[in-house]
């Protein structure tokens, strides 16, 4: 029964054939043998005309599955998981072909894989480190940038974790599978997720994708100092590089984490969970400089807050203050520029910005106290139209009353 | 030969022979006011007048600043606010004094109709105001919108779409309202003509006509005094001093709500936001809206906006043709019915209102 | 004693009058009289002199209720741009060195037109009309 279905296919597709008998056959099929004939409807490489046969060899015109399938004619059937690299290369690494669909594409791919932890493995024979298809996928490839795709910047990290959070993948390399938690609850993690802000990083930002490889202890701030420039300038020049490059320690990460990054705050500089005295003993120079840091910042936040308190108090009373308003998101700017002097490490590059910061805070607290006394004087000046209407009304009724001579109520001008 | 006259003397019959006063003076002489019991309700046409008179001084102050556009208009608001030394009270009190006219002119009209002072020959009095009470709801519609921040936006943007469930014509006169399809800048160019222009002239002829007749008839008694001989108040000077005293005081009102209760600017209005929750009109306009709310969208496959509009407009033309069907045949007044009417209305008008402001 | 109230009364009645006669007239003569700043600057703000920015150097003047960056690339050009990062609204700055405007928060990189060169950013900065008056630098929304 089951021939005569092929047949009857066969004879239905040849029609057909010209197109992709892979295609053809594989659809009417079930199971496994089905799945990727259905998903190649979504492959970046069917729409640009490429056909199973492409990868997997055989015939692509003949309808007979002898044919089509056979080995004289380069049929590879599964491909083993060492060869996905190579074979993927044959194309991407070709310049010339490339450019043909995608004049910018990048071709050094696989240069880039077998400089990789994982490339190097599977040169080595590790056949459970990821290929090219564990993070593409296979049969459905979509370029990076279609929200479906397994490299999507949005769903990266849950690729990567498919292998590096688990623990049984990874006990043999013994490398901690920790990192997806702990991004999950990173602000990075927040802008991408939350705020659909591509730029944020994740997984293959810091650690490449196709060269993936942890950034060495010495290159950290210089991963980080792609989009925080500011702060790498001023840690590369502040006295924590040279003793953090001797004490082989990772420069950012030190006090900032790698993976579960979090907003940082003031608390870290001074106080219980402060992280400057994990190493800082209270009275040494640094133990000093970082008090004093973080009460510099705190005073400038407390002084901004005190403002922000009697603005609103006198735009609840009614008055505009619209313009010391405004000076506040300046005032708030220093505060930032005052955080981001802290990786100076010293206290003199965090004075400046409170300074300046402090003399913003205190010009819109005596704006507020300014309209909250025209509010006071506005009051007064009612006082003033209001005891001048009771006096005129006292005299219209005393006016009144020496005219009629009598108790109001009764003959009033002509008798009844 | 004359005797040597007084300057003042020269200057009176000088004026007097170019301008002929003295009938006018003599006029104002005679002129008297019943003393009883409702006396104090005399008053409050005069306070209407008075806060009427303020809405004008301070909307002329108001024009030399304010800008019509919709980039300009909450900025010269904000400007008159800000920056214009006394900005803030004007504004404030040409709000407040608004709501005040609108407030004492139902209380001047509900005193009338307690008073039964409608009744003939006072009918035309009677039409003239309730006409007068219309404008000054278009005052405050039209006024509403021009600082053109969001509430302000979107009550006019509610208050059209009702005009335009009108049936036949209510596509056309939203149409007019708004200068356009959408409340926009057209509307603000229109709503400000309507504020300035041409309301002011309507109310001035309305004005003149009500007065007028007022003087015409003297002020009315209750019915049921009509044949007791009551004292009588000259107005000038007693009476006039009287409400002098009584506009003085709601001066002191006006100030202290100017004052103390700052009107707010609020924010810039933006035609594309979504409309915020619990978006009303001002509490003028609360118990019709309010009703609108409440009724079903369809009553037996009759639109129930449609169904709304029809019973305001019912009501209304009930409520203006009340010297008419408060006088029965034979001349005898339906007090009793006038009376009742009119304490269902207030009930209606106060119930309605305060659950559209508190829901 | 009538007359004694008659004069208590004419005082009061006078002296309270005339007051609050001052008392409402005084706002309102004041108010005619125009504030030292006479318009709102809504779409329109001058920027300064000339001669206050040098060529190649650019600062941030207010321009209603935000930021703007207004540059000088030559004796006679101008250039003006909102100032706040389409990124996360950190306020820019010019940089003389490379020609080009920067974001100090996350390295954001916009060239001269305004259009995003590298960074996060995703939106170009919204670019401003600039005039000179004379001496006077004017920046105005574009129509």
């Amino acid at each position: 029964m089951k021939g005569w279905f092929h047949v009857f296919l066969i004879l239905a597709a040849l029609p057909l054939a010209a197109q992709d008998s892979c295609l053809t056959c594989h659809k009417a099929l079930e199971g496994s043998l089905q799945k990727p004939a259905l998903a190649f409807q979504d492959d970046i490489h069917a729409h640009a005309g490429f056909s199973c046969a492409d990868c997997h060899g055989g015939d692509r015109t003949s309808g007979d599955m002898e044919q089509s399938m056979s080995r004289a004619r380069g049929f590879t059937g599964k491909i083993a998981r060492g060869a996905v690299p190579r074979l993927c290369a044959r194309c991407h690494s070709d310049a010339a072909l490339m450019h043909k669909f995608q004049p910018q594409q990048r071709v050094d791919q696989l240069a880039q894989y077998q400089t990789s932890v994982h490339g190097k493995r599977l040169a080595a024979g590790d056949t459970a480190v990821a290929n090219c298809v564990d993070c593409h996928s296979v049969h459905d490839i979509r370029a990076v940038r279609n929200a479906l795709s397994p490299v999507h910047p949005l769903r990266l990290p849950e690729t990567c974790a498919r292998c590096h959070a688990d623990p049984k993948h990874m006990a043999k390399y013994k490398i901690d599978t920790n990192q997806f938690a702990q991004y999950r609850g990173s602000v990075h993690w927040e802008a991408l997720s939350k705020r659909g802000d591509l730029s944020a990083p994740s997984c293959a930002s810091c650690h490449g994708n196709h060269g993936a490889t942890p950034p060495q202890v010495a290159s950290v701030a210089s991963v980080c100092g792609t989009c925080h420039v500011l702060f790498e300038d001023l840690y590369a020049k502040s006295p924590h590089k040279p003793v953090f490059d001797s004490m082989g320690a990772a420069g950012c990460v030190v006090c900032h984490g790698n993976h579960g990054i979090t907003k940082p705050s003031s608390a870290m500089l001074a106080g219980p969970k402060a992280v400057c005295t994990q190493c800082h003993d209270a009275t040494s120079a640094g133990g000093v400089a970082s008090a004093d840091m973080g009460a510099l910042i705190a005073k400038l936040d407390t002084a901004l807050n005190r403002s922000d308190a009697v603005l609103a108090q006198a735009q609840n009373s009614g008055m505009e203050v619209s313009e010391p308003w405004l000076q506040q998101i300046e005032g708030r700017e220093h505060l930032i520029k005052a955080r981001v002097a802290v990786h100076a490490f010293r206290t003199a590059a965090v004075n400046k910005p409170v300074q300046d910061g402090l003399a913003i805070a205190a010009a819109t607290r005596k704006a507020g106290e300014d309209a909250l006394k025209e509010r006071d004087s506005r009051r007064i000046g009612l006082g003033i139209s209001l005891i001048t209407i009771v006096i005129t009304m006292l005299g219209l009724w005393l006016a009144i009353r020496a005219l009629e001579a009598r108790p109001p109520g009764e003959g009033l001008g002509v008798g009844g | 030969m004359p005797e040597s006259e007084t300057p003042k003397q020269v200057g009176e019959s000088w004026l007097e022979e170019r301008l002929g006063l003295a009938s006018i003076k003599e006029f104002a002489a005679h002129k008297t006011v019943p003393v009883h019991s409702a006396t104090i309700w005399y008053y409050f046409g005069g306070i209407t007048l008075f806060l009427f008179v303020i809405q004008v001084l301070t909307g002329i102050l108001l024009l030399l600043y304010y800008r019509p556009t919709t980039t300009e208009a909450y900025e010269s608001v904000q400007f008159i606010v800000t920056r214009v030394p006394f900005g803030w009270l004007v504004r404030s009190i040409h709000s407040w004094s608004a709501n005040l006219m609108i407030l004492m002119a139902f209380i001047h009209m509900f005193s009338v109709v307690f008073l039964h002072a409608y009744r003939r020959p006072r009918e035309i009095t009677w039409l003239s105001g309730i006409a007068l009470l219309g404008l000054a709801l278009g005052f405050g519609f039209s006024g509403y919108l021009l600082p053109w921040n969001k509430v302000s936006y979107f009550a006019t943007k509610v208050g059209t779409d009702m005009a335009a469930s009108v049936p036949v014509v209510g596509e056309q006169i939203a149409r007019f309202l708004r200068g356009g399809a959408e409340v926009g800048g057209a509307t603000l160019t229109r709503f400000f003509g309507f504020h300035v222009a041409v309301l002011p002239g309507l109310t001035t002829v309305l004005l003149v006509v009500h007065l007028a007749l007022v003087q015409k008839f003297g002020m009315s008694s209750p019915p049921w005094l009509k044949d007791v001989k009551l004292a009588q108040m000259k107005f000038f000077p007693n009476f006039f001093l009287r409400e002098l005293m009584a506009w003085y005081a709601a001066l002191g009102v006006l100030g202290s709500l100017a004052a103390i209760f700052s009107w707010e600017l609020g924010e810039k209005a933006d035609p594309f936001a979504s409309a915020p929750a619990g978006i009303r009109p001002e509490w003028y306009f609360l118990a019709p809206f309010y009703t609108l709310k409440l009724i079903p969208s369809h009553v037996l496959h009759i639109e129930g906006e449609l169904l709304g509009l029809l019973g305001f407009a019912l009501l209304a033309v009930w409520w203006v043709a009340l010297p008419f069907w408060a006088s029965a045949r034979d001349g005898t007044l339906r007090t009793r019915w006038v009376q009742g009417a009119a304490v269902a209305l207030i009930a209606y008008l106060v119930t309605f209102s305060a659950l559209g402001y508190w829901r | 004693m009538i007359h004694e109230r008659r004069f208590l009364a004419r005082w009061l009645l006078g002296g309270g009058f005339t007051a609050s006669i001052v008392s409402f007239l005084y706002p309102a003569l004041k108010f005619m009289n125009p504030p030292e700043l006479p318009e709102a600057s809504v779409n329109e703000v001058t920027a300064g002199k000339v001669q206050d920015l040098k060529p190649n150097s650019g600062k941030i003047v207010k321009f209603g209720s935000r930021p703007a960056l207004l540059v000088r690339l030559g004796e006679t050009e101008f250039r003006a741009f909102s100032a706040i990062c389409s990124h996360l609204n950190c306020t820019v700055q010019y940089q003389e060195s490379t020609h080009q405007i920067w974001c100090a928060c996350h390295n954001g990189l916009y060239d001269l037109n305004g259009k995003v060169v590298s960074g996060p950013p995703p939106a170009p900065l919204e670019e401003y009309d600039v005039r000179l008056r004379g001496e006077v630098v004017v920046i105005s929304r574009k129509a």
